[in-house]
């Protein structure tokens, strides 16, 4: 008989892993990728391309070289990072300042804090973040969506239609189904409600996230809205447009339900969506920006552990709360 | 169907490679090495020496006290001697030696297989005879039966929750006495019942048994009490005690408090008919039914295995250890001991014998906690697992103290579903352990103020 193995139980183990997780949420992705490369053609390819790659190869270096550690780019959530991060960025975004979004996310989003689970904030957000304040130029220029005649560089450019709410130009609204399939201005990876939600339910199936964070968010801003309009039709748009507009459904689905940043249990997870929701309909309605969602889910990241801390789950005995 | 409120989760049940396979005897050891202590509580105090001749059911050790449970002869012969032998996990367990001659059992032990339907004991009785009979939870925690019943001041017992669940992956010895001795089992629950003065039970059985459900509804109509047979709706760990009774009658234990607060008693199954044995026939716990299994085990099955036999010679009776085998577990999969050797007997406590393949024997390299939270989903009790492991990596005691370490029963979900491959439960049971020293310290520094304290007003 060979020497038995000896270890605290349990002897077996569930066949899940972090990989395994990732992969579904870069799956997930996929349908928003599709709908990108119809409307943008191969730019949107070459900024997810090099997003990608930067925030991998990042990874590894800062691993290997600074940690001195084994490289965990295996567990592939640099590959998640850099997907968002692009999916984030107009497709038209010179390639070195994607190269510099995916250094800051994954430097100092990531890597910082000691790596996966670790980050306060959602890193392709504070990437995102970054790159929306040191080049408000070039990341508020949207090419226009020509399909594959849409050009990397040099494309005819509109605005998102968030943009054209803010400027006041209400007529050159697209068309709600336009807006529901992506056929709109926009960061490449948002702009397709329809292939996000496709996303979303493929990971709600595979259990990787549960429903709270999204419907919470998406449940908020339609109430908030909707308050709003009936209020006051001739100045604020219908929850319709915004729910289909802006970063609000990739954010809801894909950014907020980001594990390390996100509360840990359902009644936190409630809060915190409901937050989000909040804030994304104040910056829109009365911010300077006009888009607030990457803001709202950025400081509600900063209030998880003070929710975590509240929000307990309820032990086995313990009377309810009345 | 009812389940547990708080966590569990669903690990694949592996128990087509022993179920419905008929008990089998092992053959009787030429020498048996009787354990010393087979029970949590006082050890036993051997009242035989070397020489002594013994027949089966004789008792060879009495209880140390009234947490303690006696020891029996499993096998008559002669006692080579009192000695302590290293027991698989390698810890020193005193045991006495009996070289086998032949099988003569006391002669009051009715040994035939006439179901004793008329119970004539008084309650007292009953449970002297259950104490006398050394009977201990056969579950695996080993708790002596006739403390159980017998309970604090101040406690009443409103109704019995029998323990058929058998949510451990890969263990069917339960599911198999159930479908061989149902009869016996009735009798023993109304024996309990009688002990206890209630007139209430319950059988919680896990939906992956169809057969022992179906076979029970059937029995319960000659039962004497009111006798329900709850399907449960297949989820571990519900064969925890607090979750079975959470699950069956939907009452939940306090933190800290005992299982008996909420108004139920519970046995496991095979305790029950341990029980009837002891009560009807006059005959002691001398042998249990023991699961031996594995992937690649030649015949799983269920074996009814004397107290005493090594267990070499049960894995003997199951075809030998398989070449590829990297872990040989006492117990089930989730909650059972890896063991170093085979040299151990098998005792009371001994549920089943796992044989797991080398390629899933080890643990994966563990990744950075990514959060998911996955472990606070499936923890049973409501606790923190991430949250937990990290304060025990960290000594903090106090914040562990705080967040309910204490009530953590070792079921091993957080560490099953971790996708980072988390040691949680480990850094978890080192909290425990600490904080559990920590607690007894300043109970006993309280105990002693208090008499300082006393002494003090006396001068």
């Amino acid at each position: 008989m060979n020497n038995l193995i000896v270890s605290p139980a349990p002897h077996v183990h569930t066949d899940n892993t972090v990989r395994k997780t990732m992969l579904n949420v870069i799956i997930a992705l996929l349908p928003a990728l599709v709908v990108a490369v119809i409307y943008f053609g191969f730019s949107a390819l070459i900024v997810t391309g090099i997003s990608v790659a930067s925030c991998v190869l990042f990874e590894h270096l800062i691993t290997t070289l600074l940690m001195k550690k084994r490289s965990t780019i295996g567990d592939l959530s640099a590959v998640v990072t850099g997907l968002l991060l692009a999916f984030n960025l107009p497709a038209n975004l010179p390639w070195w300042i994607i190269v510099i979004g995916a250094l800051v996310a994954i430097g100092i989003g990531k890597m910082t804090f000691g790596g996966l689970g670790n980050n306060p904030f959602n890193p392709a957000l504070v990437g995102r973040v970054f790159l929306l304040i040191s080049f408000p130029v070039q990341m508020t220029t949207w090419p226009v969506p020509e399909g594959f005649a849409t050009k990397y560089i040099d494309a005819a450019t509109a605005a998102t239609p968030l943009g054209l709410i803010n400027e006041g130009a209400v007529d050159n609204l697209p068309s709600t189904l336009d807006m529901l399939l992506g056929h709109m201005g926009g960061s490449f990876g948002e702009v397709s409600a329809l292939a996000l939600i496709i996303g979303g339910i493929y990971l709600l199936c595979r259990k990787v996230i549960t429903w709270h964070i999204p419907v919470s968010i998406l449940g908020t801003v339609a109430i908030f809205t909707t308050i709003l309009w009936l209020a006051a039709p001739e100045s604020y748009m219908n929850p319709c447009f915004h729910l289909l507009t802006g970063g609000l459904m990739l954010g809801a689905i894909f950014m907020a339900t980001d594990y390390a940043t996100s509360p840990m249990t359902p009644m936190g997870q409630i809060i915190y969506g409901v937050l989000i929701g909040i804030i994304v309909v104040v910056i829109r309605s009365w911010g300077a920006y006009p888009e607030g969602m990457s803001f709202a889910i950025l400081i509600m990241n900063a209030c998880t552990p003070l929710i975590n801390h509240y929000c307990r789950p309820h032990r086995f005995g313990e009377k309810p709360k009345k | 169907m009812r389940t547990f409120r708080i966590g569990g989760l669903h690990p694949h049940d592996n128990k087509a490679f022993s179920a419905h396979k008929a008990i089998a005897d092992v053959a009787l050891p030429k020498q048996a090495i009787v354990p010393l202590a087979q029970h949590i509580g006082a050890p036993t105090k051997p009242v035989v020496a070397k020489g002594d001749k013994v027949l089966v059911g004789q008792v060879i050790a009495e209880a140390g006290g009234f947490m303690s449970a006696n020891v029996h002869a499993p096998v008559s012969g002669t006692v080579n001697k009192v000695d302590s032998i290293v027991d698989s996990y390698g810890l020193p367990m005193p045991a006495i030696i009996i070289d086998v001659e032949g099988d003569e059992w006391l002669p009051e032990i009715d040994r035939t297989d006439t179901l004793e339907k008329t119970i004539k004991a008084e309650p007292k009785e009953i449970i002297g005879k259950i104490q006398a009979a050394g009977i201990v939870g056969l579950g695996g925690a080993c708790f002596p039966t006739h403390v159980k019943l017998s309970p604090p001041p101040g406690n009443k017992a409103e109704c019995l929750i029998v323990n058929a669940v058998e949510c451990e992956p890969f263990l069917t010895c339960d599911h198999q006495l159930m479908l061989e001795h149902g009869e016996e089992i009735i009798v023993g629950i109304d024996i309990i019942c009688k002990a206890l003065s209630i007139d209430k039970a319950y059988i919680g059985i896990e939906g992956n048994k169809p057969d022992a459900i179906e076979k029970f509804q059937e029995l319960v109509k000659g039962a004497v009490n009111h006798v329900e047979v709850v399907p449960l709706k297949l989820r571990y760990p519900q064969g925890g005690e607090k979750q079975l009774i959470d699950a069956v009658i939907r009452r939940q234990v306090p933190s800290g408090a005992l299982p008996i607060a909420t108004g139920a008693v519970v046995q496991n199954v095979a305790t029950v008919f341990a029980v009837y044995q002891a009560v009807q026939k006059n005959r002691p716990l001398v042998d249990r039914i023991m699961t031996v299994t594995g992937p690649s085990v030649k015949n799983p099955g269920n074996y009814k295995v004397r107290f005493g036999t090594p267990l070499n010679e049960v894995l003997e009776a199951a075809g030998g250890v398989p070449e590829d085998t990297g872990k040989i577990i006492c117990g089930g999969p989730m909650m059972g001991r890896a063991m170093a050797n085979t040299n151990m007997p098998a005792h009371k406590r001994t549920s089943g014998l796992l044989l797991l393949p080398e390629n899933i024997s080890t643990r994966r390299e563990p990744e950075n906690c990514m959060r998911c939270g996955k472990c606070v989903d499936v923890c049973p009790m409501g606790l923190e697992p991430y949250l937990l492991s990290k304060m025990g990596d960290m000594r903090m005691w106090d914040e562990m103290e705080q967040h309910n370490v204490m009530d953590c029963i070792e079921c091993g979900c957080c560490l099953y579903t971790c996708p980072s491959n988390r040691p949680l439960l480990d850094y978890i049971r080192m909290g425990k352990a600490t904080v559990g020293g920590i607690l007894r310290a300043r109970a006993a520094a309280a105990k002693a103020a208090a008499e300082a304290a006393k002494n003090e007003e006396k001068k």
